[in-house]
């Protein structure tokens, strides 16, 4: 079974990002970039199927600027075996996102798809379930585990109230989260591997899909900012504010 | 046209944070009617009807829906889609699971975790962990939604409006419930609590988080939160995770026990009324957003804070 990893390139986690002075966006001038840490978690469970000889090959493929080969090839670093690039450099919303990788799907026709559950950079949370339906299959979002059976997958899945396990039918969609595994760290010799490793190119628009935003980005602006208040030197000085200064006890 | 809000409920009782979401659907149209799609959940859907600013329940009723299958949920919404332009949810576990998947099947966008509304197709939204604010027009017919409820207060109770049988659509048969393993306690939601508790990485152990944490929660009456490292290391369970990518809170109290405020953690807590850190760093990024910050031993500290409450 091929397993079908999409990754993006985004912001690094490290990195404390600045709203642009004219509020017309962020300014990612300069900044480091990284893969996306879910996506990270999703190659890793998707390496750790193919070393347990449930996948047969990893495919790992981007959406982006040309510089989302590097994302790529840190994919290919920690073991996915060939890569795919959609090139573009507009904003493509996770509607037109789930689009393009149905494309790669109907192509590809892999038999699982490790979406991370969310890209950290616009928060939004979609993809996966959206590509699942566009595929019509079943979607287990939010894993911390998954166990391959015949034709099918028992999914754990991180919800609001603790876990919850599903069985879905394969071919199947599942996000990850947080839980689920961690990511290893490339080696030098496999980083140095997956320079020879293939990335097929395209350009997103020859794949005639429609991916204009739908949605108007009219502004985007700094959040409101907290001060810092006082530092209290004891549990009662710490308790008398609360009662009498802040009111919540 | 009407706005469908879909309810979070356990079948029994409806959450309070369907209640916020209908504050911010009240803010975009009024004729609104709330989806309680469940099994055996006319308990949830007598309360939905209280709410105030609800027009009508539509009551959906079938074993396929019991467990909030992603499918069979995104199969109903989108049979009675027509009949709305906004479609509505609290952006919890199960609506971030289903809502994408109906904005799909109806080739629209979804607007994701909206903290507030500015006109009915106008919305501000958090992104890069809440570190900017984006304003966003939708250009879609129809609107796809979710609400972060800790931005919007709960609509109070005050109607009664009735209850209308809806039809499940059929179950397209693609997953199965297999098993829960939800965590029960007499604590409040940790969405909802007034007063939130919540440890860091420094607390070492599941026996220290239970030993240190949970009184003072106890006798605080408050929810307790963890840190992404506690939950990760196992002292916490993963419900308990505050952050960007875990629950948004905004208590009236936040108190953070070894957190050190990285902004993955803060983008969950900083919307707190107050916010009382405890770390024995004194340079701890967690101070720069506390009202009352303590530099000192957790381990010292809290024992003396449940003694002297
Ligand atoms: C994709 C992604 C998503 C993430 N999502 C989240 C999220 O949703 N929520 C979240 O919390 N994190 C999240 N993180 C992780 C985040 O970046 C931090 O790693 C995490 O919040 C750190 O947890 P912590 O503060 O408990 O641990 P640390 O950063 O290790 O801090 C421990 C603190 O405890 C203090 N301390 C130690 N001993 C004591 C003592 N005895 N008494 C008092 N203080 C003491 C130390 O001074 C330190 O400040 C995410 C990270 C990534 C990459």
């Amino acid at each position: 079974m091929k397993v079908l990893v999409p990754v993006k390139r985004v912001v690094d986690f490290n990195v404390k990002i600045r709203v642009k002075p004219d509020n017309s966006g962020v300014d990612l001038a300069n900044v480091k970039m990284a893969i996306n840490p879910f996506d990270e978690i999703s190659v890793e469970a998707a390496v750790r199927l193919k070393e347990a000889g449930q996948a047969t090959e990893v495919v790992a493929v981007s959406i982006g600027p040309a510089k989302a080969e590097e994302t790529l090839r840190s994919a290919l670093a920690m073991g996915a075996d060939r890569a795919i690039l959609i090139e573009t450099d507009d904003t493509v919303e996770p509607l037109a996102v789930a689009k393009i990788l149905k494309c790669v799907a109907d192509t590809e026709k892999p038999g699982l798809i490790i979406v991370g559950k969310q890209a950290i950079d616009d928060d939004s949370n979609q993809t996966g379930q959206m590509l699942a339906a566009l595929l019509g299959w079943a979607q287990a979002t939010f894993a911390s585990k998954i166990e391959l059976g015949d034709q099918k997958a028992a999914v754990t899945r991180e919800v609001d109230g603790g876990l919850q396990t599903i069985e879905v039918k394969l071919p199947a969609v599942v996000t990850t989260d947080l839980r689920l595994n961690e990511p290893r760290y490339a080696s030098l010799p496999n980083i140095m591997k997956a320079k020879k490793k293939p990335i097929e190119k395209r350009i997103a628009a020859d794949l005639g899909v429609a991916t204009a935003p739908r949605l108007k980005v009219l502004k985007t602006e700094e959040p409101a900012t907290r001060k810092a208040g006082i530092k209290v030197t004891s549990v009662g000085e710490l308790i008398e504010k609360l009662r009498s200064e802040a009111g919540v006890l | 046209m009407a706005i469908l809000l879909l309810a979070e409920h356990d079948n029994r009782t409806l959450s309070d944070q369907t209640a916020r979401a209908l504050t911010a659907a009240r803010e975009i149209g009024s004729e609104i009617h709330v989806l309680v799609a469940g099994k055996d959940a006319n308990a949830a859907a007598g309360e939905a009807a209280k709410l105030a600013g609800v027009s009508k329940v539509l009551l959906a009723d079938s074993d396929a829906l019991a467990n909030n299958l992603a499918e069979p949920l995104a199969a109903l919404i989108v049979s009675i889609a027509g009949g709305y332009d906004t479609i509505i949810a609290a952006a919890t576990a199960s609506a971030k699971n289903v809502m994408p998947r109906v904005a799909a099947l109806l080739d629209v966008a979804q607007v994701s975790e909206i903290i507030a509304v500015v006109s009915p197709d106008t919305f501000k939204r958090p992104i890069y962990a809440g570190n900017a604010i984006q304003t966003v027009q939708t250009t879609d017919a129809k609107k796809v939604i979710t609400v972060r409820a800790a931005a919007f207060q709960p609509s109070d109770a005050g109607g009664s409006v009735a209850i209308e049988a809806v039809q499940a659509a059929a179950d397209p048969g693609l997953s199965s419930f297999v098993k829960d393993a939800i965590s029960s306690s007499d604590r409040p939601e940790l969405t909802s609590a007034k007063i939130v508790i919540s440890g860091g990485r420094a607390l070492g152990s599941s026996e220290k988080f239970k030993e240190v944490i949970l009184p003072v929660a106890e006798k605080l009456g408050a929810a307790v939160g963890a840190s992404r490292a506690a939950v990760d290391a196992g002292y916490a369970p993963n419900d308990w995770q505050v952050g960007q990518t875990g629950k948004v809170v905004a208590p009236q109290l936040y108190i953070a026990c070894g957190i050190s405020g990285a902004i993955q953690h803060l983008a969950g807590m900083k919307d707190s009324k107050f916010i009382v850190a405890i770390n024995k760093d004194a340079d701890a990024p967690i101070f720069q957003v506390a009202d009352y910050g303590l530099v000192a031993d957790l381990f010292d500290v809290l024992p003396e804070f449940e003694k002297a409450l």
